[in-house]
């Protein structure tokens, strides 16, 4: 006994990531040492997810370069490796960001995930909390050089909990593994191979077995949504409580997050970590049965504990800007000990936004014209001035139409 | 004259029937095998310096050194008989043939290995191939080299024929192994590889057909004999599936040593080229590898002769050389467009993709579409660069090397024939009607004679 | 139709079975779902796989998914005699285009149809290696290799007596 613990301190290992030199437990993935480090040093993950077992190796948007295998075997490993499923050795070196093929190779993985994507964003109720889109801001191109017909699939209805929008699945996997692992018996599965390959239950059986809610969580786009909020509301006009309560069953921690507007809860959903992953919670995932999902919608029916911790890439947090105060850690301590190379201000260079014009004051959303003053300045305001906004109007119009 | 090791006995009339393949020496490999240790019959292997013939020729008793051996825990040799990259039909002809060779040395390697239970699986497609086996497996149990004690040995070894039903990716062994358990034939992440954790989450080993075939004559004349024939790390004999237009398509066995010259030309091989034409360019070893214009094929860029083994093969990397791979020979004359052929792969790639990985998922399916459209008068130089870019982002990033063989061709085809696919950009109409024929690849030998 | 395997099948599956280590019965799925597509109309239905579910206690689920994925399941009603004709380079450079070509005139019907009176289907394949042999395809458990017109059309013929003699 007393030996293994000694071992256990003894054996930890050495491994430095974007030339940041961290301590983890042996056996320890790539991408979780990595977020132990924290910040952009941490890869994107779509289809990993630490609660699921066998999730992670697929979309391979974590692919990292390993320029020194171990201390022991220093040579480097010549393809890239997908963080996720690689374990750490002592005395392994690995790039992320600072390497220029592993940031070539997420561009490409981007634009893999994005060129049958249908980008119907606008009406989409995973916007603003969708990992591909997040991924496509921070890694992806502008524009497309995909001519061809995206993919589409035919709705299937599974019934009236969970909306399944086959067209944005990114093929993840992750859902099965929460059926596998979560709920009593899967009844979805993946049909077909290759670029045709779906999610589906063949038969069009509603998933409705206790638990399956936890795949809208873990889903990392919008194919599947919950049907009891569908449209109902933007998640970034919702406000995040934690709430609990006493639930029956005893699978369910009764821990969950309540998404509000005023005294009316919107949805609710298992509480995230920083990853957008499921908290752990007394050493266990936190996973949430369907009733407290889905049937209880009450306030009375749930205790509030209060606001919810945001991620700091969510747009939920676009709310909190209002009346903020500046942060008082430095840069550093933001980027996780990453000393950034170059700080500017880009509004004062640059090319499109007029820097007269203050975006967030205006009581409006920007449209093309706030752009095409500073971008034109002797060139007049556009010959009518209302067809930008007929324009935009029209636009929001099409794709708001329902799918 | 040419050694032949494997097909030595193939026209023996009734060599398909256990008595007639024992009568001509079978099993005697497997008598002797059980004379001596498994150590031994790997130590065998090794110094026979074979290579695995399933494509990526993987030293073959390395690999089986690897197989871990956790005490009370089942080990698994499963043959890979998937047989399904393009040009490749030589694993059939030998299962069809001589189905007996392919079990005897199945039983030496499972007994090398400590496989108490061994597979063979087998493309869904090849289901006469299938009842074939079977029926030798049958005949193998009857005659007292199967079933419970073999030959006194203390070794008990069943064989089975596991069928598959059509899918290219279960002859990536983690593919074929998730096939075997009854489950879709998505490749697993790797780690950890088949040597560890395997079938059934067993120390697993998967060789090809004609891998555990040559086991046979390498118990039999030893493994330094077997190391004799053939040339540097090229040794024994590989068979050979010659495709596409040649005057005389089939298997050959050759030893390394011949030149790709002559493989094509001498009558003891294709024969030349069929119908007085001349040779345009040739895949080496299956639709994966990098084809390569004539020029290039029959003599390397340094101008030396290229030799029909693992090293001249691929003598000049990817830039101006290509691969052994599985040994399929595909014949391409002058009348013959590449760009049409090179489409015809990469939609076989998207057809054949399992669909796990974005990179091979969605880019096979954009590499189809370019080049549909390019064969078909539709493509822009860009699309060419296009083409490049894709490829280039599909190579080594995936879970499988599936995704590397949709990306190798289409990169071989533009590295050597870019010219051909500007060509098809530039008269649209015209390659829906004619091919842009043999241009500056042109064949050395039949252009002078 | 009634979708049972007969006394004599179900021996057939149990010895299947036995070739794999217990409770590993799923890796008779294939050989299974073959059986069935040959015995219950040449295509997998729902009901038909639901059957193969029960009889290897899997969750049905577990059989869709695999019969999606390979391709000599037939998960939509196929004729009685289905072309499958290697189209992939190899196949296509000894002038499999003809044959297609040919047979869609001959039976007049177009890549993944079936004939009217539900006795033939034609589909086009990739490499089943036979590409020494080419052009050719797969017809039932058989290929018929070096196809010409004529080839084909003894072909049909055969298929057409064939299915005479069997109503
Ligand atoms: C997509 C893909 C398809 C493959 N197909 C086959 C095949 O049909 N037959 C085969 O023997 N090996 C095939 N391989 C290679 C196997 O993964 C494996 O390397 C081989 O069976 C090992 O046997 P060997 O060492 O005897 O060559 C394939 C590999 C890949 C990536
Ligand atoms: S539906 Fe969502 S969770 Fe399931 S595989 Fe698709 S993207 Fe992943
Ligand atoms: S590379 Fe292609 S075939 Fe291999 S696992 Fe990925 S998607 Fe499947
Ligand atoms: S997160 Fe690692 S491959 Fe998807
Ligand atoms: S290409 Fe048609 S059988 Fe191989």
């Amino acid at each position: 006994m007393a030996d293994e613990i000694k071992k256990d301190t003894a054996a930890k290992v050495k491994v430095t990531i974007d030339g940041i030199t961290t301590e983890v437990a042996p056996g320890t993935s790539i991408i979780e040492a990595a977020r132990q480090i924290g910040g952009a040093v941490a890869p994107p993950a779509m289809c990993y997810y630490k609660s699921l077992e066998g999730s992670g190796g697929r979309c391979r948007t974590c692919l990292v370069e390993v320029t020194q295998g171990s201390a022991a075997n220093p040579r480097p490993i010549p393809k890239l490796v997908a963080s996720c499923r690689t374990s750490v050795e002592e005395g392994m070196v690995v790039k992320n960001i600072t390497s220029e093929r592993v940031l070539d190779a997420r561009d490409g993985v981007v634009e893999f995930l994005l060129i049958n994507h249908p980008l119907d964003c606008p009406i989409c109720d995973q916007a603003g909390e969708c990992d591909l889109q997040d991924l496509s801001y921070s890694h992806g191109n502008e524009g497309t050089r995909y001519k061809f017909v995206r993919r589409t699939f035919i709705l299937e209805d599974i019934g009236p909990y969970i909306k399944l929008h086959m067209t944005r699945c990114i093929l993840c996997y992750r859902c099965i593994h929460v059926a596998d692992q979560i709920t009593e018996k899967r009844i979805h599965g993946v049909m077909d191979r290759g670029d045709r390959a779906f999610i589906s239950t063949y038969i069009s059986r509603a998933i409705d077995n206790d638990f399956s809610g936890n795949m809208i969580d873990v889903c990392p786009v919008g194919a599947l949504t919950d049907r009891t909020f569908r449209f109902k509301n933007r998640v970034w006009f919702t406000k995040p409580v934690y709430v609990h309560r006493d639930c029956e069953n005893p699978k369910c921690c009764g821990k969950a997050t309540a998404w509000m507007r005023g005294d009316e809860i919107f949805r609710v959903t298992t509480r995230d970590n920083e990853w957008g992953e499921v908290q752990i919670i007394d050493g266990e995932p936190a996973w949430i049965c369907n009733t407290c999902r889905f049937e209880k919608k009450q306030v009375s029916d749930w205790v509030i504990e209060g606001p919810a911790t945001v991620r700091k890439i969510s747009v939920v947090n676009v709310n909190k800007y209002r009346n903020t105060i500046k942060p008082k850690e430095t840069l550093m301590d933001v980027m996780g000990g990453l000393k950034p190379n170059l700080l500017m201000n880009i509004r004062s260079v640059s090319e499109v936004n007029d820097p007269d014009i203050k975006l967030s004051e205006l009581n409006r959303p920007a449209i093309a014209r706030d752009f095409d003053i500073a971008n034109d300045i002797d060139n007049k305001i556009p010959e009518n001035p209302g067809n930008a906004e007929k324009y935009n109007s029209e636009l929001l119009k099409s794709s708001t139409k329902e799918n | 004259m040419s050694v032949k090791l494997l097909l030595e006995k193939a026209h023996v009339e009734g060599i398909k029937s256990y008595e007639v393949y024992r009568r001509e020496g079978g099993y005697r490999a497997a008598e002797k095998a059980f004379k001596l240790t498994p150590a031994e019959i790997t130590e065998e292997v090794k110094k026979s310096g074979l290579r695995g013939r399933g494509g990526a020729g993987f030293p073959t008793g390395l690999k089986w050194s690897f197989l871990a051996k956790p005490e009370g825990v089942p080990r698994y040799l499963v043959c890979n008989a998937d047989e399904s990259e393009p040009g490749t039909f030589k694993d059939r002809y030998l299962m069809e043939f001589i189905p007996h060779i392919l079990i005897e040395g199945m039983i030496i390697s499972s007994f090398a290995l400590g496989s108490n239970r061994s597979y063979i699986y087998i493309r869904g497609e090849y289901a006469w191939v299938a009842d074939i086996l079977e029926t030798a497996i049958g005949e193998a149990r009857a005659n007292g080299w199967l079933g419970k004690n073999i030959q006194n040995s203390g070794f008990d070894c069943e064989m089975y024929v596991h069928r598959g039903a059509g899918a290219y990716i279960c002859g990536e062994e983690t593919a074929l192994l998730e096939s075997l358990e009854g489950k879709r034939g998505n490749p697993r992440i790797k780690p950890p590889f088949p040597a560890v954790k395997g079938l059934y989450g067993c120390p697993t080993v998967v060789n090809n057909v004609e891998t555990l075939a040559a086991v046979v004559p390498i118990i039999n004349i030893t493994g330094e004999e077997y190391a004799k024939i053939g040339v540097g790390r090229s040794t024994g004999t590989k068979l050979i599936s010659a495709c596409g237009n040649i005057k005389k398509p089939g298997i050959y066995e050759i030893d390394m040593t011949i030149s790709v010259e002559e493989f094509i030309y001498s009558d003891e091989y294709c024969g030349g080229i069929a119908n007085g034409k001349r040779l345009k360019a040739c895949i080496p070893g299956g639709s994966s590898v990098p084809i390569l214009p004539a020029n290039l094929l029959l003599k390397t860029a340094k101008g030396e002769t290229r030799y029909m083994n693992y090293e001249s093969l691929s003598d000049g990397g990817f830039a101006t050389g290509s691969m052994m791979g599985s040994g399929g020979f595909i014949v391409l004359d002058e009348d013959q467009c590449v760009v049409k052929h090179t489409y015809t792969l990469s939609r076989f790639y998207w057809h054949e993709s399992c669909g796990q990985c974005s990179p091979c998922r969605e880019g096979t399916g954009w590499l189809e579409k370019i080049m549909r459209n390019m064969e078909n008068g539709k493509g822009t130089m860009s699309d060419i660069d296009l083409l490049w870019d894709v490829q280039r982002r599909i190579e080594g990033n995936t879970i499988c090397p599936l995704g590397d063989a949709a990306a190798w061709p289409v990169a071989a085809a533009i590295r050597h024939f870019r010219d051909e696919f500007e060509w098809h950009v530039l008269n649209p109409e015209k390659c829906l009607t004619e091919n842009y024929g043999l241009a500056h690849y042109a064949d050395p030998i039949q252009v002078t004679t | 139709m009634k979708v049972e395997f007969t006394a004599e099948q179900l021996k057939e599956i149990d010895k299947v079975i036995e070739r794999y280590p217990e409770g590993r019965q799923k890796s008779a799925l294939l050989h299974v779902l073959h059986m069935a597509q040959d015995s219950f109309g040449g295509w997998l239905s729902v009901p038909v796989m639901d059957y193969v579910a029960s009889l290897l206690k899997l969750e049905p689920v577990e059989v869709y998914e695999v019969a999606s994925f390979y391709s000599m399941y037939h998960i939509k009603p196929v004729g009685k005699y289905v072309f499958e004709v290697c189209h992939t380079g190899p196949c296509m450079i000894n002038g499999c285009d003809n044959i297609i070509n040919y047979i869609k005139q001959k039976l007049n019907i177009d890549v993944g149809e079936t004939t009217e009176d539900g006795l033939f289907t034609l589909k086009t394949v990739e490499c089943l290696g036979a590409c020494g042999y080419a052009p050719m395809m797969q017809l039932g458990d058989h290929y018929k290799e070096h196809l010409t017109p004529q080839r084909v059309d003894e072909i049909i013929e055969t298929c057409r007596k064939e299915a005479a003699m069997a109503s």
